[in-house]
């Protein structure tokens, strides 16, 4: 899937994959997709409530051996 | 006439013990909640004003209770013991190692996220002057308040911690 931007937030622990997403997608124009690849195993559920709750859209994720990759569309 | 305030959009929480652990869940939960978007206030009362205590001594004169006080309570986030396993400092050390190897924040670094975010940092000055701690004992970008201004905040939010 193509992404505007990528962040790379592997190895990080809790808060700071959802903490990262936020402050990426404020720099990103409304549309616009950040993809996010991620380590720590609360962010498979985190990202899809982070998206929820802030309005974004949450495109497709999946995961590729320990990584967990998520799509978001700003809204 | 009420002011209107998404209730959805605000957190507010009581920073009421001074435990590294219980000090790292408030800011977990404080600049999560920001990184969702929520305006989030946190109140520090009690053992939690310890959180916000400089590392340094702001040597003011106080009487000799308040004295006392200021050197037996841990001074700011990298003095605070455990809730559990304290073992006489033995325990916030292991815990800090353990928090490096797998890569968690520590709580200074989660205060500076947490003030980056726009999180609100309240100190009780009821508690304060209990406990004789003055403004320039603790970190600077701090709000001065007491129970009223507690309780409106509670009041125009839809999640309200007491940790």
């Amino acid at each position: 899937m193509n992404s505007d931007k990528l962040l790379d937030a592997k190895g990080l622990a809790c808060p700071m994959p959802v903490v990262k997403t936020k402050k990426e997608v404020d720099q990103l124009e409304s549309g616009q997709v950040l993809e996010i690849h991620a380590t720590d195993k609360g962010s498979e559920s985190d990202m899809v409530a982070w998206a929820k709750t802030s309005g974004h859209e949450l495109l497709a994720q999946e995961q590729d051996g320990e990584t967990f990759k998520f799509w978001i569309r700003k809204a | 006439m009420t002011t209107e305030v998404d209730k959805n959009q605000k957190l507010t929480m009581i920073v009421f013990d001074g435990d590294l652990d219980k000090a790292m869940a408030s800011f977990i939960i404080a600049t999560g909640a920001a990184a969702m978007g929520k305006q989030v206030t946190m109140f520090f009362t009690f053992w939690g004003l310890n959180v916000l205590r400089k590392d340094e001594s702001a040597n003011v004169k106080k009487p000799f209770l308040e004295k006392m006080f200021e050197r037996m309570m841990p001074r700011g986030p990298k003095k605070l013991g455990l809730s559990n396993m304290n073992m006489a400092g033995m325990g916030p050390k292991v815990m800090k190692k353990m928090m490096k190897e797998k890569n968690v924040s520590s709580l200074d670094e989660l205060i500076e996220m947490a003030q980056d975010l726009d999180v609100k940092m309240v100190a009780c000055t009821m508690s304060m002057d209990v406990m004789g701690l003055t403004q320039e004992e603790l970190i600077d970008d701090l709000d001065y308040a007491g129970v009223a201004s507690y309780l409106s905040e509670a009041d125009e939010a839809n999640t309200n911690l007491f940790i």
